[in-house]
């Protein structure tokens, strides 16, 4: 499933912040999006992944194909580890969790809550909740925050696994993940230029 | 020439700007001619002696509480389907409009209703309608304050008066149901013979007009206000963001 | 569907999930009705039926701002707008896991507190019957409240101030039902009306919360 977005135009709080963008993300391929803070990197995330409507521009392939991770996990603190991934592979119509559970070392703490868990143990946990989505194209905002370099290795082995399987991928982060095969995109390069100050209309700018 | 040219903020402050002294003044003529014909040069009532003068501010004020709150209704319907950023604006600045024609609904009929009735409040169908209005105005007015992003609060606050709609119809069933009234048919209907003498309603149709027009200018006075700070708060974004 | 079901009974049930706190208000306030009133039996029984509705009412507005507030600040809403699941099917459930928590228990508890409020016998039935088919509304209601107000702090007082006119409607024929029913007359005129209520309200409002909760997750 090719994930296929032409002059994309995005907007946060009003005002427009990335316009012109254009990429393809094939099977089998990874995107790493990088860009200074407040660029828009999260905003286009949740543009792709179908939370916020887009200024402009097309989103082709990305219904039902994708699986985002923003910056917080949805875990449910009073709930443990494995109960928590059940759920989500029950939303997702998906049965089995063992397999995100040995890819991110979860085994042992698996009956754990998952208010227990130290912050990277939950980023893992929350990581491993891609696994289970079955869904082809992952969308992750800032995936190896509060990891250490031993969960970051994890995490790219899972992100190849997935490339193997004909998957993709489309991560914002600003650490280097090891994936050399990897693209790169710089969002810095399609920052909006604001339209010009007296001509104001319906977006009062 | 389409009617929604004036959705466009420049061309509505524009246009409102050259009708507004215009409104102003016919409105505030109108209210001035209507009370003063209705306090000074009517009759007494027969059975409710000068206290009935004071269906000049009430029924007005009545009609326009209801009628502010349709065109809110109208505004978000606007908003919602062609995002016009001005309908949503005009149905923000109207909302306080409302809630203070409901509020002198409210009190001159309690003022009337003290030597008629005997009682300041009964929980009359008509009264409790009003209380019931009173509060949902509060409750979206209190939405549009809540909110920081204005087209988040623009969006929420439509859809709220869409099913606040639904609800206040349904209350107005549910407390007719519940309670018969004291309160007296309405004053004046359109189908039906006049229930209030001529003597009294010519006044009360210059009022009702003066009521309503002093609600537009007021409208496009405050959707004006509501433009120019919704402007200043996107530059002011706008700055911070090439800051 | 059923997996965010059980997940959220389970949520309620498990520590801090503050199941039986709706429960325990409804059993306070009605307690502290006769303090303000007066222990005048007779004046008990006839407001009896009132004030159980209000109690019950309270209780369930009690419960709502954690309703979707929540799965908003952990990040679940965001996940669960992107999963195969419908936003109205989300809401839907929620506000079925909500009446199971909190509106089945206090229609359950609501003849308990009948004694005590020296309901009269006949109208025990009328005031469950009622309950049962008037807090699911009550729920589905809330629900929408607490979407419009998911993504503020401190948006618990704002979230009564919206809700409380909504309910007017289902208190009036609710509370209806249960007073008629308590003197003996006859109750089918409100009783079909709150049943109306409820179907409508519980077959259309998840639209609208779905599209409020669209609105507040861009």
């Amino acid at each position: 499933m090719t994930l296929n977005v032409t002059d994309l135009a995005i907007a946060r709080g009003g005002l427009p912040v990335l316009e012109g963008l254009s990429f393809r993300l094939e099977p089998g391929r990874a995107l790493i999006l990088r860009g200074p803070n407040g660029i828009g990197k999260t905003t286009l995330l949740r543009t792709i992944a179908g939370l916020q409507p887009p200024l402009a521009g097309q989103i082709e392939g990305a219904e039902d194909q994708i699986a985002y991770a923003a910056h917080s996990d949805g875990l449910k603190q009073a709930l443990s580890v494995t109960e928590n991934l059940i759920f989500w592979a029950r939303v997702f119509g998906t049965s089995s969790v063992e397999p995100a559970l040995t890819a991110f070392d979860l085994n042992a703490l698996k009956d754990r809550a998952a208010g227990a868990l130290s912050a990277g143990q939950k980023r893992r946990l929350g990581l491993a909740r891609m696994l289970v989505t079955g869904r082809p194209i992952w969308v992750m905002d800032e995936p190896t925050v509060s990891l250490d370099t031993r969960a970051v290795a994890m995490f790219a082995d899972a992100v190849r696994a997935h490339l193997g399987q004909g998957g993709a991928a489309l991560i914002a982060t600003h650490i280097d993940l090891g994936l050399s095969e990897a693209d790169v995109l710089d969002a810095g390069a399609y920052k909006a230029t604001l339209p010009a100050l007296d001509d104001f209309d319906e977006g009062f700018l | 020439m389409s009617i929604w040219e004036y959705a466009n903020p420049k061309k509505f402050l524009t246009t409102t700007e050259r009708v507004m002294p215009f409104l102003w003044g016919v409105s505030g003529l109108l209210m001035v001619v209507g009370l003063i014909w209705g306090f000074f040069f009517t009759p007494d009532d027969y059975r409710q002696g000068s206290t009935v003068k004071i269906i000049f501010l009430h029924v007005p004020a009545a009609l326009m509480a209801i009628n502010a709150w349709f065109m809110m209704l109208v505004a978000s319907l606007i908003w919602l389907v062609r995002r016009h950023h001005v309908s949503a604006l005009a149905a923000r600045a109207a909302a306080p409009v409302g809630v203070v024609m409901t509020l002198i609904a409210l009190v001159t009929g309690a003022i009337w209703g003290q030597p008629m009735w005997g009682t300041w409040w009964a929980w009359d169908p008509r009264l409790t309608s009003f209380l019931v209005l009173f509060l949902f105005y509060l409750g979206y007015i209190a939405l549009w304050e809540a909110i920081e992003d204005p087209d988040t609060a623009a969006d929420l606050t439509s859809i709220l008066c869409l099913v606040g709609s639904v609800f206040a119809v349904l209350s107005r069933y549910a407390v007719n149901f519940w309670n018969q009234g004291l309160h007296q048919g309405a004053s004046l209907s359109l189908d039906k013979e006049e229930n209030v003498a001529d003597v009294f309603s010519n006044p009360l149709y210059v009022c009702m007009v003066g009521f309503g027009l002093f609600f537009i200018a007021m409208v496009f006075y405050r959707t004006g206000t509501e433009i120019r700070a919704r402007r200043i708060k996107a530059l002011m974004a706008r700055e911070r963001m090439e800051a | 569907m059923i997996a965010l079901l059980m997940r959220d009974l389970r949520l309620a049930v498990r520590a801090g999930g503050g199941f039986g706190l709706g429960l325990a208000f409804f059993l306070i306030v009605t307690v502290m009705v006769p303090f303000s009133v007066g222990p005048n039996s007779e004046l008990l029984t006839r407001i009896a039926p009132g004030v159980l509705w209000l109690g019950a009412l309270l209780s369930c507005l009690l419960s709502l701002d954690r309703l979707l507030a929540l799965d908003w600040e952990d990040g679940s809403l965001d996940l669960l707008a992107t999963a195969p699941l419908p936003l109205e099917a989300v809401v839907s459930v929620k506000a079925l896991a909500h009446w199971i928590t909190t509106g089945l228990p206090l229609v359950l508890a609501a003849p308990v507190l009948g004694v005590l409020l020296n309901l009269p016998g006949q109208g025990f039935l009328w005031l469950v019957l009622s309950l049962f088919l008037g807090t699911p509304a009550l729920s589905v209601i809330g629900t929408f409240g607490a979407a419009l107000t998911v993504g503020l702090k401190r948006g618990g007082l704002l979230l009564s101030l919206l809700v409380m006119p909504l309910y007017v409607p289902t208190l009036i024929f609710g509370a209806e039902v249960a007073r008629r029913g308590a003197e003996g007359m006859a109750v089918q005129t409100p009783l079909l009306m709150l049943a109306g209520i409820s179907a409508a309200v519980i077959a259309l409002l998840p639209f609208a919360s779905a599209a409020v909760l669209r609105i507040n997750l861009r």
